[in-house]
C-alpha cells in the first residue's frame, strides 16, 4: 500500500511539473505568442472577451496580474478542461481537436509497439537460450535498423511499396473518398489496411532493442545458480526456459517499456508526419506551422498525460509481477 | 536496456595502472569495425568541407545523375550533394559532439553526486531526473524551438542535451550506489579522504567504461534527434547537417523523382555512423557485464575443437 501511495504520490508531481513547465515555456521564451495569437484569430473572425482572456491566461499576456496569480489562474483553468481556441482548425475549441486526434495516435502507436515488445522479447528470449545460434548473430544486424533515422527508414519503405510496387496507400489514415468513419467493417478494414504499413515502420525500427535487451538479461539469467539447480532437478529444458529464465529476465524489459513509451509518443510524430496520418503529431505540426500556439501547448499536455498515465499503469503491473518491489516498499 | 544491472568489474586503489590495460576493450572484429567506420567519417566530416566546393552554389543542372563531375549527383536546384554532405556531416558531428558532452556532464552530476552524497541531495535529484524522464522529449523539444525563430546549432544541442540527460543518470545512479557501499570506499571514508577525491580516484575509475558507453549512446540519440528535428523543418536555421539535406531532398520531392543520390546518401550515414557507435558499445558492454563476453560459435572454433566436441559444448549449454 505505501509502495502505490508513493507511485501515485511520484506520478502526481510529475504531473505538476508537465503543467508548470506548460506555464512557464511561453512565458520565458522570446516574442509574443499572444499578440501574434490574438491577431490570427482575428483574422478569422470577432474575438470575444472570453477567448482573449483565456488565452493571455495560457501564454502569458497579461501582465497586470502578478506572475503567481496567474498560475493559480492558470491551473484553475487547466483542470477545468479549457485549453483555448485554435487557430489552425478555427474555430474548433483546443480539447476538441485533441478529441478527434488521440484516438488514431493511440490506436496505431500503441498497438505496433505492443506487437513490437511481445515480438522482441519472444525472440531475444531464444536467442539468449540458444547463444550462438543463428537467431543470437540476427540481434545486432536488427539492432543497426535502431541507428537507422526512423524516417528514413519510413520513407524508403513507403517509396517502396507506395509507389514502386503500390502494394499499400501512400498517405492517410482511411479511404476518404470510399468510407465514412463509423463500426461498419468497410472502415475497420480500411483503417487497418491504411496502418499496416506505418506499423510495420515502428516495428522494425524498435524491436532490434527489445531483442537485445532481452537478450542480454537472458544470458545473465541462465548463468544463476537456480538455473543449475532446475537442470540438475531434471525439469524440461522448455520449462526452465519460460518459467525459471525468461520470467526473470523479463523484469527489467517491462521496466524499459515504461520509460520508452516517452520515444515511443516522440516517435509517433515522426510517424505521422511521413504518412500523413489524422493523428495528435500531424495537428501538433500543423499547430507549429501556423503558430497556433494554445493548440502547441495543449497537445503537449495531454501527450505528458498519456505518457504519465501509461507509466503508471505499466509500474502497476511491475509490483504484480515482480513481488519484490511490494517487499520492499 | 543492456543488462547494466550487473556490477562492474571493479578496480581498487593500488592496481590502477595495471587495470587501465585490462579495462581496454580488446580488439575484436566488432571493435574494429566500428572504429573503423566511425573514425572514417569523422575524418569525412573534418577534411571533407576543405577539399570540395560551396554547398550551396546554385547551378542550372538541377536533378542530375552522378557523374564524373558531381560524384554524388545535383540537388533540385543544381548544389552539388557531395559538398552538401560534406558540410552536412560536420554540422551532424558537432551536434553529436555538444550534446554528447553535455550529457554526459549532467548526467554524472545528477546521477553521481546524488547518489553519493546520499540523503535529501539524492531523494531529490533522482527525482529530477524522473520526472524528466517521462515528460516526452522531443514534443518539448519542438515547443521550445518553434517560440524561437532564429536557432543556432548551439540552442538546438543544449535543447536536445536537457532533454536527454536523465536516462542516463539514472543507470549512473544505480552504479554508483552499489559502488559506495564497497569495502574499500568504506576504507578510504575511515582513513579521512575528502568526499571529492573519494568521488573522483576511488568511485569515478570504475565508472569510466559506463560513462564511455552512456556518452557513445548520447551521441546516437543527438544525431537521431536532430535529423528528426531538422526533417520537421524544426532544425537549426542557415545550418547543414544530415537532417536538413533531408527536409531538402523531402521537400524537392526527391522521392517521387527517383533522386535517390539525393536522399539515399545522408540517411544512409547517420546509419553508419550509428552503427559503428552500437558496435562500440557492445564491446564496452561486455567490460562492464562480463557475462556478456559470450563463448559464441566463432571463439570457440579458434580453441581448435573438432567438430564433434563442438557439438557437445553446444549441447551442454543448452542444457
Amino acid at each position: 500500500m505505501r509502495h502505490l501511495l508513493q507511485k501515485l504520490g511520484f506520478y502526481l508531481i510529475a504531473l505538476w511539473a508537465a503543467i508548470s513547465l506548460n506555464f512557464f515555456i511561453p512565458r520565458w521564451m522570446p516574442g509574443n505568442p499572444v499578440d501574434i495569437m490574438l491577431s490570427k484569430l482575428a483574422q478569422r473572425g470577432p474575438v470575444t472577451p472570453e477567448t482573449r482572456r483565456a488565452i493571455e491566461l495560457l501564454l502569458g499576456g497579461d501582465s497586470s496580474l502578478p506572475l503567481w496569480d496567474q498560475y493559480w489562474q492558470y491551473l484553475g483553468q487547466v483542470l477545468g478542461g479549457d485549453l483555448g481556441v485554435s487557430v489552425a482548425y478555427f474555430p474548433t475549441p483546443v480539447v476538441q481537436v485533441i478529441d478527434q486526434t488521440l484516438p488514431w495516435t493511440i490506436g496505431l502507436i500503441g498497438i505496433s509497439t505492443v506487437i513490437s515488445f511481445l515480438l522482441g522479447i519472444g525472440l531475444g528470449q531464444l536467442a539468449g537460450w540458444k547463444r550462438g545460434s543463428w537467431l543470437d548473430n540476427v540481434v545486432p544486424v536488427t539492432t543497426m535498423f535502431q541507428s537507422v533515422p526512423y524516417f528514413w527508414l519510413a520513407l524508403i519503405l513507403l517509396f517502396a511499396f507506395g509507389s514502386v510496387w503500390q502494394v499499400f496507400p501512400l498517405n492517410g489514415g482511411y479511404d476518404v473518398w470510399e468510407v465514412s468513419p463509423g463500426w461498419s467493417p468497410e472502415f475497420i478494414g480500411s483503417v487497418l489496411y491504411y496502418g499496416t504499413l506505418p506499423a510495420l515502420t515502428i516495428v522494425i525500427s524498435s524491436i532490434g532493442g527489445w531483442m537485445l535487451g532481452m537478450r542480454n538479461m537472458m544470458v545473465s539469467t541462465l548463468s544463476e545458480d537456480y538455473i543449475v539447480t532446475a537442470e540438475a532437478k531434471g525439469l524440461k529444458p522448455r520449462r526452465i526456459m519460460t518459467s525459471y529464465a525468461a520470467r526473470n529476465a523479463v523484469l527489467p524489459s517491462v521496466a524499459g517499456f515504461a520509460i520508452s513509451l516517452g520515444f515511443v509518443v516522440a516517435g509517433s510524430i515522426v510517424t505521422e508526419a511521413v504518412f500523413s496520418y489524422p493523428g495528435i503529431g500531424s495537428a501538433l505540426l500543423q499547430a507549429v506551422n501556423s503558430n497556433d500556439y494554445a493548440l502547441m501547448q495543449g497537445i503537449f499536455l495531454v501527450i505528458t498525460l498519456s505518457v504519465l498515465g501509461a507509466n503508471l499503469l505499466v509500474d502497476l503491473l511491475y509490483t504484480v509481477i515482480d513481488p519484490r518491489t511490494r517487499a520492499r516498499a | 536496456m543492456t543488462g547494466l544491472t550487473e556490477a562492474p568489474a571493479l578496480v581498487s586503489g593500488a592496481d590502477r595502472l595495471r587495470s587501465l590495460g585490462r579495462s581496454l576493450p580488446t580488439m575484436t572484429p566488432k571493435l574494429a569495425a566500428g572504429l573503423g567506420i566511425a573514425a572514417l567519417i569523422v575524418l569525412f566530416g573534418l577534411v571533407g568541407p576543405l577539399l570540395v566546393g560551396n554547398p550551396s552554389t546554385v547551378n542550372n543542372i538541377g536533378l542530375s545523375a552522378p557523374s564524373a563531375e558531381f560524384p554524388l549527383g545535383t540537388t533540385q536546384t543544381g548544389q552539388d550533394v557531395l559538398a552538401q554532405l560534406a558540410h552536412a556531416t560536420r554540422g551532424s558531428l558537432t551536434i553529436g559532439l555538444i550534446v554528447g558532452v553535455l550529457v554526459v556532464a549532467l548526467s554524472a552530476f545528477f546521477g553521481i553526486v546524488g547518489a553519493y552524497a546520499g540523503g535529501w541531495v539524492d531523494e531529490s535529484f533522482s527525482l529530477i531526473s524522473n520526472v524528466m524522464l517521462v515528460i516526452p522529449g522531443l514534443p518539448l523539444v519542438i515547443i521550445i524551438s518553434s517560440y524561437v525563430p532564429d536557432k543556432s546549432l548551439l540552442l538546438v544541442a543544449v535543447v536536445l542535451a536537457i532533454t536527454g540527460w536523465a536516462g542516463s543518470a539514472r543507470v549512473l545512479r544505480g552504479f554508483t550506489l552499489s559502488l559506495r557501499n564497497r569495502d574499500y570506499v568504506a576504507a578510504a571514508r575511515v582513513s579521512g579522504e575528502k568526499p571529492w577525491r573519494i568521488l573522483c580516484v576511488e568511485i569515478l575509475p570504475n565508472l569510466v567504461p559506463l560513462l564511455a558507453s552512456q556518452a557513445v549512446f548520447a551521441v546516437i540519440f543527438a544525431i537521431l534527434g536532430e535529423a528528426g528535428l531538422s526533417f520537421l523543418g524544426l532544425g537549426a536555421s542557415g545550418s547543414f547537417t544530415w537532417g536538413t539535406m533531408l527536409y531538402y531532398a523531402q521537400n524537392g520531392l526527391a522521392l517521387r523523382l527517383g533522386a535517390w543520390w539525393w536522399f539515399v546518401p545522408p540517411g544512409l550515414l547517420i546509419a553508419l555512423f550509428g552503427a559503428a557507435l552500437s558496435l562500440i558499445n557492445f564491446s564496452i558492454d561486455e567490460i562492464i557485464n562480463p557475462k556478456l563476453r559470450a563463448q559464441t560459435r566463432q571463439t570457440r572454433k579458434a580453441w581448435g575443437l573438432s567438430r564433434a566436441e563442438l557439438r557437445r559444448v553446444a549441447k551442454e549449454d543448452e542444457l
